[in-house]
């Protein structure tokens, strides 16, 4: 395989604010290759959406923000890189979806207008030609009557029509990454389904790196290549999706995977579910920040609650920070987890 | 749209005609129910009873309440006579009326001012509207930084200190001290456009104090919610330089609460700076306002007042079709 | 991808072939005599809508602005089911099916347009609002967002116990009253002792669990819960989840439980209603619903839903409608689901299906008397009032052709109905 077209090694993202350091993004280390999609997947302050939005240089760089490690975008360091550097790189060869097309689309501007000016910033044509553009973009990703709909305003599209828009415009200059952020969240479920089956052809089409955020296990399930579990701003566990979800290492991923309803699944018993509640991000616990709400914390040693747990391979490709033992997570997997599914 | 602004505009209307109602109940109903009979203004300083009777019949006061508003009408649209039987005079359309003071039309009062106070109104607007605009954007943008918080004093300050202090203290600066500008007064634009700025200018700025603090920290939190606004991330997500992205995303949504204020401050400043015309002696609005004011002179105030609430209105009806252009949301289909 | 057109302008603007009645006066459920009281009610049924509609008035007209008269926008639009005393019924639909304004007009924080709402054996449809009071007790909802939902102003306790104020159930000075605070606290895992905290102290779930109690104060026989859970993290939800799930044990709570999350409704429910733009699509028992169903839209909502399984959820049977929901404001004719149905044949276009029973040939009469069938429906020889039940067959009808009054939910005497409003019925495994 080629050289990842996106590696972030030891990315941490630190807000200061006036009640203590936020360490959002805490030692992040990932690969994206062209053409896959890497699922990450968290809950609220897990830190996902501070790394996209971190990748795609949209923090303000100041006193309040520090961003450390690396994001090398095709061989490119982005932390060092100039902020003008980034920025022509942005919406150029990486773009981004966001959750809530109807928020992240301008309500005073046409989509047309919209479109062509995402073009425009980083080719040197006419409006004409990026008008014609922009109703080409539509119509690849499936709207229809696009040069008519061009005129439009975001409020007179529908809420799955917008999201497409959306998306026509982040691949107007078709980026080699796109970042989608809770792209679905926000869409009705037979509308998410039209706009993951777009981005995956797309996605073969266009050869594309995708980062999915999401904290749907479903999509990334549906979606994904690979899958990255961050908690407290840091990775629990990093795999082939078919890895993870069939042999699930870390104690938080088992958590998740059998709180969550499944659909093909009629159970009457009560469901289990992680006790407590995710952590402040300015007082992330000592050693691993998952040992509070653990049920094997005891099993793990004592070292859990003081030293953190380094992101070790349990199986080739597929890396866990746990402080528990191998067998000991493999016999709990096949006795506990495993068959409860 | 049109059928749109057209709505808008019969609505003026209405509310027009339900001001100059109750403008004529207020000057003329209710001082004859307090017993103030407008003859015996009109007449003067202690007038015979023959002369009031003349004054009476002349102003119609004599007819019926309905009758005196029709005539009222029919004055501002198509003239009307005042006749006492004597003396008959013809005063054209659009009659307010002759003031009671100096026998003048009051129309024509109004439209030696207005220019005055136009100059006024436009000129600080112009100014305020610039510099309150643009440093609430750059506050917004540094926020909590150094220009923040200056910006922050100073239009506190603006927006405390009276007119007649600040004026004061630039005409004793401007005029007296350094005799830049002397013996400010009003030049019309047409007489010499250099000579119309120049002795304008230190109303504007006084005049621009007092409103500048509003526009900058209403743009300043304006801006500050639309910076937070998704769609100003996506704009930096396309890579469109900072510029673009505060000038053109983030500042054409705020500009809609601004644009709403613009308008009522307009039409109230066409009403006129009262304070400001006094201290810099111009002859505007609301100069002649407060003069007929204190001279009871019924007609001229209250042509003064159906002007002024015509540029309420007006301004109203351009700030709701500045809305529909401004935002398409509210466009009606 | 040719006939998504998201918006309503391309639709047949045919609102007046469809058997429907659709001016804007009440539809004709109105004008007859409220029978229900006289029918056998059976004995544990608690919630029985009847032909229930909702007409929310179009356009907000401003000086000379107005919409044509008429053009409402039918968020319900005819609905029947009930709800057996201790049953769970989910309410499912994707935006504009009106199950949020369902869940309203069962609480009569909405007022019903037509069609009649029966709680424990009392129609409340009409009821005046000072009437409604001692309703509220009974009655109660808990909703999505557990931030914008409690007071920031007042601490937990007194959130709390303010529906035993209002509705007079405690003193004011009361032992009592902290006492019965203390007790809701513990009953759904908050310690009791954060009496006097704030909402913003507690994180979001511990929010749902206020709002949770809150509803639980005046010991209500209902709760709706509007999607209770969307706005909690992943980890959370599942807490909730079980939660609502003790307490309906514990209490005896009878449920109507809405939600967009299919997984979760097949989890908490009994018997499950399918709704597309405002009307039921579909409604069984939830295993029913879940492998046996037989709307096409069923099928498309549930082969849409992912699940968190790769090797399963990429080899499922892949049903892609095309375009979104379209507007309630302006539905399609006769079956409203048909501009998306890959099944649908002329007589989608004109003629409305009626949800009809498909329950297997066996169960049908199998169910005691009086219990789950309760429906007028049945040839079961005339009813009490003499009246027949079903309008006479054929348009123009008021109410959807041959539609059941109602349907039994849930019942534990017997298996409830399976009814479909489809035209071509067929069972799909899409799971």
């Amino acid at each position: 395989m080629s050289a990842p077209f996106l590696q972030v090694r030891d990315l941490s993202v630190r807000f200061t604010t006036d009640d203590g350091v936020v360490r959002a993004v805490d030692g992040l280390s990932f690969d994206v290759h062209r053409g896959r999609t890497l699922g990450i997947v968290g809950e609220s302050g897990s830190g996902k959406s501070v790394t996209s939005l971190a990748i795609m240089g949209l923090h303000r760089r100041g006193r309040r923000v520090s961003i450390d490690g690396q994001i090398r975008l095709d061989g490119e360091d982005l932390v060092t890189a100039s902020s003008a550097r980034v920025r022509a790189l942005r919406g150029q060869r990486m773009a981004m979806i966001f959750q809530d097309p109807l928020s992240a689309l301008h309500p005073q501007f046409t989509v047309g207008d919209q479109i062509v000016e995402a073009y425009r910033v980083h080719h040197r044509v006419s409006r004409a030609a990026a008008r014609r553009r922009a109703a080409e973009l539509l119509e690849l990703v499936g709207i229809p009557e696009p040069s008519r709909r061009l005129d439009d305003y975001p409020h007179q599209f529908s809420g799955g029509m917008r999201q497409r828009a959306m998306i026509a415009m982040a691949v107007s200059c078709d980026p080699a990454l796109l970042i989608a952020d809770e792209p679905t969240t926000a869409l009705d479920v037979t509308v998410q389904a039209q706009i993951l089956d777009l981005m995956r052809d797309l996605q073969r089409e266009f050869d594309t790196a995708i980062i999915l955020i999401t904290h749907d296990l479903g999509v990334v399930a549906e979606l994904g290549d690979d899958v990255l579990v961050m908690y407290a701003g840091q990775v629990m566990e990093h795999g082939s999706v078919a890895d993870v979800f069939a042999r699930p290492e870390h104690p938080y991923t088992w958590g998740l995977l059998q709180s969550v309803t499944r659909l093909d699944e009629q159970r009457d018993d009560r469901l289990r579910t992680i006790p407590g509640a995710p952590p402040s991000l300015i007082t992330v616990p000592p050693g691993c920040p998952f040992h509070p709400r653990c049920a094997y914390r005891e099993q793990a040693g004592p070292a859990t609650g003081t030293v953190r747990p380094a992101l070790v391979e349990a199986a080739p490709g597929h890396r866990v920070a746990c402080h528990l033992p191998a067998e000991v997570r493999q016999r709990i997997r096949a006795e506990e987890v495993t068959p409860a599914r | 749209m049109t059928r749109f602004v057209v709505g808008r505009l019969v609505g003026a209307v209405v509310i027009l005609w339900l001001v100059s109602v109750l403008a004529f109940v207020l000057f003329f109903v209710v001082p004859k129910a307090l017993g103030n009979n407008p003859a015996v203004l009109f007449a003067g300083r202690s007038p015979d009873p023959a002369t009031i009777a003349g004054v009476t019949r002349k102003l119609g006061l004599d007819r019926s309440y309905v009758d005196q508003y029709w005539s009222f009408l029919r004055g501002v649209f198509v003239g009307r006579h005042f006749d006492s039987g004597s003396d008959r005079s013809w005063c054209p359309a659009p009659c307010l009326g002759f003031s009671f003071r100096n026998d003048q039309p009051v129309w024509s009062q109004i439209v030696d001012a207005l220019p005055v106070t136009a100059s006024l109104s436009l000129g600080a607007a112009v100014l305020f509207l610039t510099v309150g605009v643009s440093s609430g954007v750059l506050s917004a943008v540094r926020r909590g930084g150094l220009f923040d918080r200056i910006a922050a004093a100073v239009s506190l300050a603006g927006v405390s200190l009276p007119v007649y202090f600040t004026g004061l203290l630039l005409l004793l600066l401007v005029s007296y001290k350094w005799h830049i500008i002397d013996n400010v007064h009003y030049v019309a634009l047409t007489a010499n456009p250099a000579l119309w700025a120049w002795n304008l200018l230190p109303a504007w700025i006084v005049l621009s104090l007092l409103y500048m603090a509003n526009y900058q920290r209403l743009t300043r939190a304006s801006m500050i919610d639309t910076l937070g606004e998704d769609y100003v991330r996506t704009a930096r997500a396309k890579g469109l330089p900072e510029r673009t992205v505060i000038g053109k995303h983030a500042l054409r949504p705020a500009l809609t609460p601004i644009v709403t204020i613009l308008g009522l401050d307009l039409g109230v400043l066409f009403g006129g700076a009262i304070l400001t015309e006094r201290t810099f002696g111009f002859r505007g609005l609301g100069a002649i306002s407060i003069d007929a004011v204190n001279t009871q002179d019924l007609p001229v105030t209250m042509g003064v007042t159906l002007f002024a609430a015509f540029f309420v209105i007006m301004a109203n009806v351009l700030v709701d079709i500045a809305y529909a252009v401004v935002d398409p949301r509210v466009r009606p289909r | 991808m040719t006939d998504n057109h998201p918006t309503t302008e391309d639709r047949p603007a045919a609102t007046d072939d469809r058997p429907v009645a659709t001016d804007d006066r009440p539809v004709a459920t109105d004008d007859r005599p409220v029978a229900i009281d006289d029918r056998p009610v059976a004995v544990d049924e608690l919630v029985r809508v009847d032909r229930l509609t909702k007409v929310f008035p179009a356009g907000q007209g401003t000086f000379g602005r107005r919409r044509g008269a008429g053009a409402g926008v039918r968020a319900v639009d005819g609905i029947s089911f009930s709800i057996a005393r201790g049953a769970t019924l989910g309410l499912v639909g994707e935006s504009g099916s009106g199950k949020s304004t369902t869940g309203r007009l069962l609480s009569r924080l909405l007022d019903p347009t037509a069609g009649t709402v029966t709680f424990d054996g009392r129609d409340i449809t009409r009821l005046p609002s000072r009437q409604l009071r001692p309703l509220r007790r009974d009655i109660q909802m808990i909703f999505q967002d557990p931030y914008s939902s409690l007071n920031p102003r007042h601490t937990i306790g007194a959130i709390i116990a303010a529906p035993l104020r209002v509705q007079g159930l405690a003193s004011d000075s009361g032992q009592a009253m902290r006492a019965r605070v203390r007790e809701l606290l513990e009953l759904v895992g908050l310690n009791p002792e954060h009496y006097n905290r704030y909402p913003h102290e507690f994180s979001g779930g511990q929010r749902q669990r206020v709002g949770i109690a809150r509803a639980l104060a005046t010991r209500p026989k209902l709760v709706i819960a509007d999607e209770p859970v969307s706005a909690l993290d992943v980890s959370i939800r599942a807490q909730i989840i079980n939660l609502l799930d003790d307490l309906r044990a514990e209490l005896g709570l009878t449920y109507l439980f809405i939600a967009h999350d299919l997984s979760m409704v097949r989890h908490l429910s009994d018997t499950v209603a399918v709704m597309y733009l405002g009307q039921i699509v579909e409604i069984a028992d939830r295993t029913t619903l879940f492998e046996h169903s037989l709307h096409p839209y069923t099928h498309a909502l549930l082969s849409a839903v992912p699940i968190p399984d790769p090797a399963s959820t990429r080899q499922r049977d892949r049903i892609r409608l095309h375009g979104d929901v379209p507007s309630p404001r302006n539905p399609p004719s006769a079956c409203r689901f048909h501009p998306r149905c890959w099944k649908a044949q002329d007589i989608c276009r004109t003629e409305a299906p009626p949800l009809a029973d498909r329950s297997p040939a066996g169960s049908l009469g199998s169910s005691p008397a009086g219990l789950a069938d309760t429906a007028p429906t049945e040839p079961r020889g005339p009813s009490p009032t003499g009246r027949p039940d079903t309008p006479p067959p054929g348009p123009p009808d008021t109410t959807p052709a041959g539609r059941p009054g109602t349907s039994a939910t849930g019942s534990p005497g017997g298996p409830p109905r399976h009814q479909v409003a489809c035209h071509f019925p067929e069972e799909r495994t899409v799971i």
